[in-house]
């Protein structure tokens, strides 16, 4: 329902464009150390395990392929959107739910602006905005420190590395990832507007909305992960 | 102007309102009394269609609100501006950018006339020059303020007031007070709040109603009520508790 309020917001309002850069401060700009974290040391913990287990059967330059397939496709954009929920979810849930127990919400509906307009429309394109920015940065670094492991500490041919690589990850590997994190950015917009929004209760309600709010977004973007993966699967490949 | 008719809302398995039916005309200034917790906030929020009543009519205008979804009631709405009881000022906003909400929203040009009609309203409640302020650096009294500043900058036709005076100390409360009712007298228009504080009922009111058990149980003169000689309203006018039975 909410996700439907937004789309009708757009008929009925203008885009807060202040707002929304704003927000796209808070969650573009102000995110990337943790995405940046997360890409470089999920890059190099993968390229470490597949050396190991490549090394064994003599498969060693094939790592950079299965890294970067790995990262641009799955890794890259569910690591970003959770690190998007812990720290981008939570603070919207906890946002709009302090505003709701406080009556902020209820102040803002009776100057006549509707609070999906005001609060969520922002916050879901600022969302939309930063995620597959943020995803690419995320799986770019992860690629690049896999290489720094993968040739400089375990001492993978660097030109073997680079051609299995490119020879290996397609375009369509690349999209699904960026797909993907559109859809994980609307989940994570939706979930925590709207467990803020319904908060019930003190500071006490506060803290169990924003709790719900990572646990919800968090399983449902493993789960709806699943699906796109099969489906984008399906519709790239035939 | 505003038109309650057999309105019941109920949360969960607790009824608050039983079937309250009341007429505000344009014009008056009305001061809704009950008990804490007996649903006068309640009310109030059914006027401004904050919330939706279980059963029955709440007319504005000849506009049932009952009936509207949340866009149509903006339109609505616009004629009403409410003090809330905690002033729920936007806390990530200045004073200024608080009391302009509205006025920017609605894309009031130029920008030196908003400054202006902030400025202007910022007078009226006697607190010039803080516009720069953060609510957080506010006093509760300056908070109330701020919040009907607010309210006044785009010249509503009615004016809510959720317990105005609660948590301030006796001359913060008087201030509000005063300025509620030059408010009234100044700008003509529709004043309605709910208290609990007959002093400030005497002071803001040429009519009250009294909310008791979920329904309005007696309305009149404000003079007429808070001499009343009925039992349960002289009771809660002088503020005597009920007398305990002996076991």
């Amino acid at each position: 329902m909410l996700l439907a309020e937004t789309a009708r917001s757009f008929r009925h309002q203008r885009p807060a464009w202040k707002d929304f850069l704003a927000q796209l401060h808070f969650i573009g700009v102000k995110s990337q150390s943790v995405v940046i974290t997360t890409g470089a040391a999920t890059g190099m913990v993968l390229c470490a395990q597949t050396y190991l287990q490549f090394h064994k059967v003599k498969m060693d330059t094939a790592t950079g392929a299965v890294v970067s397939i790995g990262m641009s496709s799955e890794l890259g954009p569910v690591l970003a959107a959770l690190m998007l929920t812990a720290r981008v979810g939570a603070s919207m849930t906890a946002e709009l739910g302090t505003m709701k127990v406080t009556e902020q919400i209820d102040a803002l509906r009776a100057l006549a602006a509707h609070p999906v307009d005001t609060l969520v429309v922002p916050r879901f394109l600022a969302l939309l905005a930063s995620a597959p920015l943020l995803t690419a940065e995320s799986v770019v670094v992860g690629i690049f420190s896999s290489k720094l492991v993968g040739v400089h500490l375990l001492g993978i041919d660097s030109a073997y590395y680079q051609a299995n690589m490119e020879r290996y990850t397609d375009p369509p590997d690349v999209m699904t990832g960026l797909i993907k994190s559109f859809v994980f950015a609307a989940i994570i917009a939706v979930v925590g507007c709207h467990k803020g929004l319904t908060c019930q209760g003190g500071a006490e309600g506060v803290g169990r909305a924003t709790t719900d709010a990572v646990v919800a977004a968090s399983i449902s973007i493993l789960v709806v992960n699943f699906f796109l993966t099969l489906f984008l699967a399906r519709m790239f490949n035939g | 102007m505003i038109e309650v008719r057999d309105v019941t809302k109920s949360f969960g398995s607790q009824q608050v309102l039983r079937g309250v039916s009341l007429d505000i005309r344009r014009g008056e200034a009305v001061v809704i009394i009950g008990r804490s917790g007996g649903g006068k906030s309640i009310l109030l929020k059914h006027l401004i269609g904050l919330l939706q009543p279980d059963s029955g009519i709440v007319r504005v205008a000849g506009e049932d609100l009952a009936r509207m979804d949340e866009r149509s009631l903006l339109r609505v709405r616009r004629k009403f501006g409410m003090l809330f009881q905690m002033a729920a000022l936007f806390d990530s906003l200045t004073v200024d950018e608080n009391v302009g909400f509205v006025l920017r929203r609605e894309g009031v040009e130029p920008e030196a006339e908003i400054r202006r009609r902030i400025g202007e309203a910022l007078d009226v409640v006697e607190l010039p020059g803080i516009g720069h302020k953060m609510p957080s650096e506010l006093s509760g009294g300056m908070r109330k303020r701020v919040g009907l500043a607010r309210a006044i900058v785009y010249r509503p036709e009615i004016f809510l007031y959720d317990e105005p005076t609660t948590g301030l100390d006796p001359i913060a409360a008087d201030n509000i007070d005063r300025l509620i009712r030059r408010v009234w007298e100044t700008l003509h228009v529709t004043s309605i709040a709910v208290t609990h504080d007959m002093k400030s009922a005497r002071t803001i009111s040429n009519r009250i109603l009294m909310l008791h058990e979920g329904r309005i149980y007696s309305e009149g003169p404000t003079s007429d009520i808070l001499g009343s000689s009925d039992p349960v309203i002289h009771r809660f006018v002088n503020g005597i508790s009920t007398p305990q039975k002996p076991e």
